[in-house]
């Protein structure tokens, strides 16, 4: 086995309590001392603190020196709307295959001079060789090596950072800004994977203790780990790549075509144009003959990823597979998320998961299934 | 109090034994959120998979400890799963069993032994 990197926040975790697992290549902490459970409901009502430097960060700038020709690049490889990005705002992007399939779902951020992005962890290096090998010719591509990259999430998010910041207080939902915090030059979205308001902070590597150590001295702030993020994650709808949406899923399947913008549509002034746009592009016309949906377990019983779906209690052949799936301590009840066929895919639609052999019964839930909280 | 490889504890209870997890386990296991108890009269042998215990990470089977008969369950877990990492070696018991041989009980680690067992 190749050794694990390690964050710049390790050693931290390692004196927080955390306990370190085995996490796309890093040795991540899953849980601190205080638990899943409580990490969780810790975010949903003050503010927590995610270590998520393992995601990849990119830049890219224009070789004309116009970000405008860097984001219309860009657009060859990803069905949003790039060029559509004002500056100082970030929109939620995937990468797609020839197949419609989805290669990697990323953040695009629309910093002035260059655009940022952020990848994840398991695909960056895929990303990284996808992007030199289409972009290479309008772009220059620089890998971030030298940053760290916090997550501050939850409601008392906004108070904890302005005690650091007086540039983030009056950020909405997708803003970014470029502020000086503890005399680091940090680049500061207000975004995240919880469902919550918040933060996502790329700060220098040498500077991400004591930001971390001073967010953490605040009251509202603790650690939380993977586990935490996963339910928060979950419970919000928000899809984990390599579970829930994959090289075998199209946006249309995967329910997110509202992170596609009209532009790219077929009638849109830049329609097309990106990787498997005949097959994604015809499936918003005919429909996908399956969609990713909510499911709401109907008994106590999680029903975790890869779950075998039923559409009743006697038939064999299954119709579909719980994709994440856990208890969402929120809800105070189990959650899940998966594929079923279109005509099956209602809100409300009774369907059943063979849970150790026995077919329990679960309903298609409208998703997010907590409120998100963000600031419009 | 005797212990099982597979982390339960079993505890004589006139001629009945009594059987949880340990703390260590309910400790490892996290929040646990889910308990599906087997039925009371149900005729079980030793590594029988019984009972299934979901925390906030992972489903775990808890096994027969020895061959015998589930006499009675602790339906208190249904509703309140938490409670086996409140209070896991008393008022979360799981299941109360007659054994088939109850001097198999002898064989079991005893407190020094699954100390040194779990290190």
């Amino acid at each position: 086995m190749t050794e694990l990197l390690q964050t710049p926040l390790f050693d931290l975790h390692v004196s927080l309590g955390g306990k370190m697992v085995p996490f796309a290549g890093y040795d991540m902490p899953v849980q601190y001392p205080m638990g899943v459970m409580k990490e969780h409901n810790h975010t949903r009502e003050q503010s927590g603190l995610f270590d998520v430097s393992h995601m990849g960060q990119v830049i890219l700038r224009a070789k004309s020196g116009d970000t405008r020709d860097a984001a219309l690049a860009l657009e060859t490889l990803v069905p949003m709307s790039i060029a559509g990005v004002a500056e100082n705002r970030q929109r939620y992007a995937f990468f797609t295959n020839e197949n419609g399939g989805i290669l990697d779902d990323l953040m695009v951020a629309n910093r002035g001079d260059h655009l940022f992005l952020v990848v994840n962890a398991a695909c960056k290096d895929a990303d990284i060789a996808h992007m030199r090998a289409h972009l290479s010719d309008a772009c220059d591509i620089e890998v971030i090596e030298d940053r760290a990259l916090l997550a501050l999430q939850g409601p008392a998010s906004e108070a904890a950072l302005a005690r650091l910041s007086s540039d983030v207080a009056a950020m909405k939902f997708m803003d970014v800004v470029t502020t000086e915090i503890l005399g680091a030059e940090c680049w500061v979205s207000r975004s995240g994977y919880t469902g919550e308001d918040g933060y996502e902070i790329s700060v220098p590597n040498d500077k991400a203790v004591a930001l971390a150590e001073a967010l953490l001295a605040m009251e509202e702030v603790e650690p939380i780990g993977l586990g935490a993020r996963d339910s928060l994650r979950l419970e919000g709808g928000l899809c984990l790549y390599g579970n829930d949406i994959d090289t075998g899923t199209t946006p249309v399947e995967a329910a997110l075509l509202w992170a596609i913008q009209k532009v790219r549509r077929a009638d849109g002034e830049r329609a097309g144009g990106f990787p498997g746009a005949d097959v994604i592009l015809g499936q918003m016309v005919n429909g996908a003959s399956r969609k990713r949906v909510g499911i709401q377990p109907s008994g106590r019983a999680p029903m975790r990823g890869h779950t075998v779906l039923f559409a009743d209690e006697t038939s064999t052949d299954p119709i579909g597979e719980i994709t994440s799936g856990g208890f969402g301590p929120t809800v105070q009840a189990p959650v899940a998320m998966g594929y079923v066929p279109k005509e099956l895919s209602t809100i409300g639609t009774e369907i059943f998961a063979e849970v150790r052999g026995k077919r329990m019964p679960a309903t298609v839930a409208a998703m997010p299934f907590t409120p998100a909280n963000f600031k419009r | 109090m005797k212990f099982t490889e597979e982390h339960e504890w079993l505890r004589k209870d006139g001629d009945v034994v009594i059987v949880g997890i340990t703390a260590h386990a309910a400790e490892a296991l996290g929040e646990i959120v889910f308990v599906e108890l087997p039925e009371a009269d149900t005729e079980v042998a030793k590594d029988d998979d019984v009972v299934v215990i979901e925390s906030v990470k992972a489903a775990s089977d808890i096994l027969a400890p020895l061959d015998g008969e589930i006499v009675e369950v602790n339906e208190a877990l249904t509703e309140n799963p938490g409670l086996i990492n409140e209070d896991p070696q008393e008022g979360a018991w799981i299941f109360k069993m007659k054994l088939s041989d109850p001097s198999e009980m002898d064989a079991l680690m005893d407190e020094d032994a699954y100390k040194a067992h779990i290190g």
